[in-house]
Formats: structure tokens, C-alpha cells, sequence
């Protein structure tokens, strides 16, 4: 680990992994021991990683597994799935699993193939997607928090995006923990925020977890991994820039260098009229906006007959 | 060396290190094993020696 000027046999790392974790987890003030977490967990090396680090520490974790229905001749969302159920059972623990096709009536690239939003990739109807059921299943089953298996390099190519973009809102909101909004939206916390992918992926190598290689087949060519790469070139030269940017960024927010807008200029939440679930649009979420116009869509399909 | 589909051939005596530059791959983008088992960067390669690489880079996860 040359940002850290530290190597490390398997046993150390394997211990400095969870010892790394419970620190992050107390400076940034994510969870005590007493909460109940909810995990999401995808079958990656991340999510799994994370859940098997927060359980070995102590906590109790809960998983929750999202089925999207992605096929990409690589069979991946099956295969996640198989994953995320051999590790809860293997490990004795508790996995929500939630079929969106089932619930919602379509899986996720036949869904997105039905919206404006979708149309060019499935990846806006999925994301979106992916935030209400999390919430839902946070918020109906009590969680304290929801963790979910963000690394370092994930945050940095965020950052590096909405720095490029100047988004100062959304620069404003990012963070290793993203507090409950009353009316229902669910804190999030992530644990790993500040290990770089190589080490979550080396953790589940060494611990021996089952992980999906595949990556999403709707990834390819996404920004957030072109800003992965282009920070791994600097990386190269510069041991240490990603965290150094991370964590600069972090002590800028806490100096208050980049402010939230104040208390009353941010958009007001409302219920959704459908879900219940927080939204800033009046009437309806764009998560139920979204799944409206894809029944309304498959059904005005469904009956179009041949002449 | 081998990355999902890929082999790439590289000279006995060059680190890992130097080996993925050399091949055009990333260090920072994958992980090295031979026999199952992870080696560092800095690990001599081997007349013979057969190594399989592991993306580490995910992508598409914006929320």
C-alpha cells in the first residue's frame, strides 16, 4: 500500500482491514454497536467484503440484495445473487432479497427501455431504482443506518466528476455519512470510504469470500470508471492522490469551504403521493413517475395485436 | 499472464510491476496471483511462472 508507505503479510492485513474500519466508522460518527444496520450488498467485492468486516467486528448486520435482471450473456444478476445468498447462509446471516422485476413487473433493462430516462442505458432508471427499494426496506424494517460498500476510489471519481462539473450540490452532500431527512429517507454510512478498491478486492481474495469478477455489463464505458482510470494513472506517479484528494476535500467541507445551501434554500420535501417516501417534486417520486410510465407502457404494448 | 480473456507474455525477471507497465495494464487496476495465492508488486517473475490478474476497477455504482 505505497499511499500508506505500508506493507503488510496476510495475516496483518487481514487484521488491519477490520481494525481500519471500526476507526473510520468512529471518526466520521457512522453507527454504534447497539444500531441495526442494513447492509446492500451486491454479490461484489465490496459489499461482501463490508459485511463480513462489520459482522466480524460485532455489528448487527443485515443484508439486503437487489435484483435487477441483468442477463449481458454473463448471466449477472443470477450469478450476484447466488453469491450474496452462498455468503448469508455461509455465514449464518439474514438477506432481504428484492426482485424488482417481481415487485415492480419488469427487470431493469426492459424497464429502462420504456422511459425517456432509460433510453440511451439502463443505469438511471437502475441507480434510481436501486435508492427507493433501499430506503424502503431500511425505513419499513427500522434500520438505524444503511452502509453500503463505497471505497475510496468510488468516492474520489465522484469527486473528481463534480469537481470537473463544478456541482456544488452535489458536492455539498458527499460525504462517508449522508444524515436521516425527517419524512423518511434512511442515514447512510460507508464504512470503506477510505480504502482504496485494490484493498477491499484484496481482503476478499485473502478472506477466501465467493465474488463476482463480472462487472455490470451496462458499466462499460461509464464515467465513473474513465475518472477510475485517470486517477489511477496519476495515482502511478503520485502514491497517495487519490486519499490526499478524498481527504482534502473532507477537510475543506468541515472548514466550511463548500457550504450546503442554507437552511431553507434547499428544495422542501414532500410524501409522494404514491410511495410515501420523501420527493421535492410535488405529487408524485420520480421512482413511481418512472414505474407508472413502464406499466402504462407495457400494457398499451401487451395490447397491440398483429393485423 | 492472464486477464479474463487476455494472456499476455512477459520476460522472466521483471517484478509484476514492471510487467503490467509493460504490457500496458494499470498496476493500480488489478490484483497479481499465481497458484491462487496473491503476490506483491514487487515479486520476480518466474520462468513459467503463470499468473492470473483480477480487475479491481468496478464502475456504474453514482448513488
Amino acid at each position: 500500500m505505497r499511499q500508506h508507505k505500508l506493507a503488510l503479510c496476510r495475516e496483518h492485513f487481514l487484521a488491519w482491514v477490520p481494525e481500519q474500519t471500526q476507526r473510520f466508522i468512529e471518526k466520521y460518527r457512522m453507527f454504534g454497536p447497539d444500531d441495526r444496520i442494513l447492509a446492500a450488498v451486491s454479490g461484489g467485492k465490496d459489499s461482501l467484503s463490508l459485511w463480513d468486516v462489520l459482522t466480524r467486528l460485532g455489528y448487527h448486520v443485515d443484508g439486503l440484495y437487489i435484483g435487477l435482471g441483468i442477463d449481458g450473456g454473463v448471466s449477472y444478476s443470477a450469478e450476484s445473487r447466488r453469491l450474496a445468498e452462498k455468503f448469508a447462509a455461509g455465514h449464518g446471516l439474514h438477506l432481504t432479497v428484492v426482485d424488482v422485476a417481481e415487485v415492480e413487473g419488469a427487470a431493469i433493462p426492459e424497464a429502462a427501455s420504456r422511459t425517456r430516462r432509460g433510453q440511451d442505458k439502463p443505469c438511471s432508471v437502475c441507480g434510481l431504482t436501486k435508492r427507493h427499494v433501499m430506503n424502503r426496506v431500511a425505513r419499513d424494517g427500522g434500520y438505524g443506518v444503511l452502509v453500503t460498500g463505497h471505497n475510496l476510489d468510488d468516492e474520489a471519481a465522484v469527486l473528481f466528476g463534480n469537481t470537473l462539473s463544478w456541482a456544488v450540490g452535489y458536492l455539498g452532500r458527499q460525504g462517508p455519512v449522508l444524515e436521516a431527512v425527517a419524512g423518511g429517507l434512511a442515514r447512510k454510512a460507508k464504512p470503506f470510504c477510505r480504502f482504496y478498491e485494490r484493498e477491499t478486492a484484496a481482503y476478499a481474495l485473502l478472506s477466501g469470500i465467493e465474488y463476482i469478477y463480472d462487472e455490470c455489463p451496462f458499466a462499460v464505458g461509464a464515467k465513473s470508471i474513465y475518472y477510475k482510470e485517470v486517477l489511477n494513472r496519476m495515482e502511478a506517479d503520485r502514491p497517495g492522490l487519490k486519499l490526499s484528494f478524498y481527504l482534502s476535500f473532507l477537510e475543506a467541507k468541515q472548514h466550511g469551504l463548500i457550504a450546503r445551501p442554507p437552511d431553507g434554500e434547499e428544495s422542501p420535501l414532500h410524501p409522494c403521493l404514491t410511495c410515501g417516501q420523501p420527493t421535492s417534486a410535488p405529487g408524485q417520486c420520480a421512482f413511481c413517475r418512472t414505474w407508472d410510465q413502464v406499466r402504462a407502457r407495457q400494457t398499451s404494448t401487451a395490447g397491440v395485436t398483429k393485423p | 499472464m492472464t486477464l479474463r480473456d487476455k494472456v499476455f507474455e512477459v520476460r522472466a525477471g521483471m517484478t509484476v510491476r514492471d510487467a503490467l507497465r509493460h504490457v500496458g495494464l494499470l498496476p493500480e487496476s488489478v490484483l497479481a496471483t499465481r497458484k491462487g495465492e496473491l503476490i506483491t508488486e514487487d515479486e520476480i517473475l518466474r520462468e513459467g511462472d503463470e499468473v492470473r490478474l483480477v480487475a479491481v476497477i468496478s464502475g456504474g455504482r453514482g448513488d
